[in-house]
């Protein structure tokens, strides 16, 4: 066997060695530095964007959280002005159907006062009417001229009979 | 072992040492061989990967940096695993290591390439690196209390007395196992590859097809103990290295 052979042992020794210095020097020397550096690098790199991924969401989330807060806001802001809005219309509605109902009011009793004063008129003239009717009646057929005073007041004792 | 050739060939003329370019130094025969030039392949090759794949180095790898970055990542998480962080000063010579012996075995396997691993004195120069390198590591560290590794932790003073002896041993032969086992595989592997393929041509055209079935499958399995064989290898000096440096 070739293996057992102790003629060849030096000279495999020492290329051994050689190549294996060499070998050693470029994996320690230029390998691994630059193949670690690269490693180091991106685990940098993927860092670096998973930490500003996480900023990032936290923003969107701030920003979302702002919305909300905003959105609640201008809800309560315009249900507030709606009631203010819809009290306002209800107190106008309320004073402008007082103001009618008071109008109606006067214009009723205004109407009522007239129709009491033209019935009062009315009722003068009937009197007037009466007792002239009555004056005349009594000179056509007792030829007698009554005083107006007792006239009347026999008309007005008659008209509270007749009501 | 070239008497009982048949055709020509034994399986055994793969392992020759054949100097290519001769260089004696005082009577030493240091001797540039088809060794000696495989392990400059495997250097190359490395030299080459790393070149390719750190040109451009970019964010997004392309093949030759996902290769290296691999290869990278895969010896380093298993000196990490194995030593903690402590162990990482080691890491370059690790990758190195593996680097070397992956090489080593996987370029062997083409054909008419030579397998330097193959050779008993290559895997125990390695193999007792490491094991002085590890022990002057361990007593570096801990001082005569690297000793105590030898005492399994827990053990009453009766059992650790029979079986401090044991660990002891268990710990000189370490280089021993850990270059046969490199060896060795290296070896039988392609011994049979060889065995296998003589077949094909005794056999011919008809009958020859078996073996070389059998040689293709066995070339698929050796191609996966080369990688195995590298990974132990590495992976026995990562633990090695922890017993250096945190003692159990």
């Amino acid at each position: 066997m070739p293996q057992f052979d102790p003629s060849s042992y030096a000279s495999q020794l020492f290329w051994l060695a050689v190549m294996f210095v060499a070998l050693y020097w470029i994996v320690s020397k230029i390998a691994v530095p630059r193949i670690g550096e690269v490693l180091e690098q991106r685990a940098r790199v993927i860092q670096d964007d998973l930490d500003r991924a996480t900023q990032l969401k936290a923003e969107t989330d701030a920003a979302i959280a702002a919305y909300e807060k905003a959105m609640a806001e201008a809800r309560a802001q315009a249900y507030e002005h709606m009631r203010v809005i819809q009290a306002d219309m209800k107190a106008v509605a309320d004073k402008r159907t007082a103001d009618v109902i008071a109008t109606v009011t006067k214009q009723i009793s205004e109407a009522e006062a007239r129709i009491a004063s033209a019935k009062q008129a009315a009722l003068e003239s009937i009197k007037g009417v009466a007792a002239e009717t009555a004056r005349d009646v009594v000179a056509k057929l007792a030829g007698l001229t009554p005083d107006a005073g007792s006239v009347d007041a026999a008309v007005t004792t008659a008209l509270k009979e007749a009501r | 072992m070239a008497e009982h050739a048949e055709g020509g060939h034994s399986p055994m003329e793969q392992f020759q040492i054949e100097p290519l370019i001769p260089i004696h130094v005082g009577g030493t025969d240091l001797s540039y061989t088809n060794s000696a030039l495989f392990m400059t392949f495997a250097v190359l090759l490395s030299a080459l990967l790393f070149w390719g794949a750190t040109r451009h180095r970019t964010m997004v790898p392309g093949r030759l940096q996902s290769t290296a970055e691999m290869l990278y990542e895969f010896v380093a998480g298993m000196v990490k695993d194995n030593t903690g962080l402590a162990g990482m000063k080691y890491f370059p010579f690790v990758f190195t290591l593996f680097l070397f012996i992956l090489f080593g075995n996987l370029l062997g396997l083409m054909p008419y390439a030579f397998t330097f691993t193959s050779h008993i004195v290559v895997t125990a120069a390695m193999a007792v690196f490491v094991f002085v390198g590890v022990t002057i590591i361990g007593f570096a560290r801990h001082g005569l209390h690297f000793f105590s590794l030898f005492v399994p932790p827990g053990a009453p003073l009766g059992i650790a007395i029979i079986l401090a002896p044991l660990e002891l041993f268990s710990y000189l032969i370490r280089p021993v196992s850990l270059s046969l086992r490199l060896f060795a595989n290296m070896l039988a592997g392609h011994v049979l590859l060889k065995v296998l393929a003589g077949f094909i041509i005794s056999l011919g055209l008809i009958f020859g097809v078996i073996p070389f079935v059998a040689v293709f499958g066995i070339t698929l399995l050796e191609i996966m103990v080369a990688v195995i064989q590298a990974y132990v290898f590495t992976l026995l000096t990562c633990l090695y290295l922890n017993d250096a440096i945190n003692l159990h």
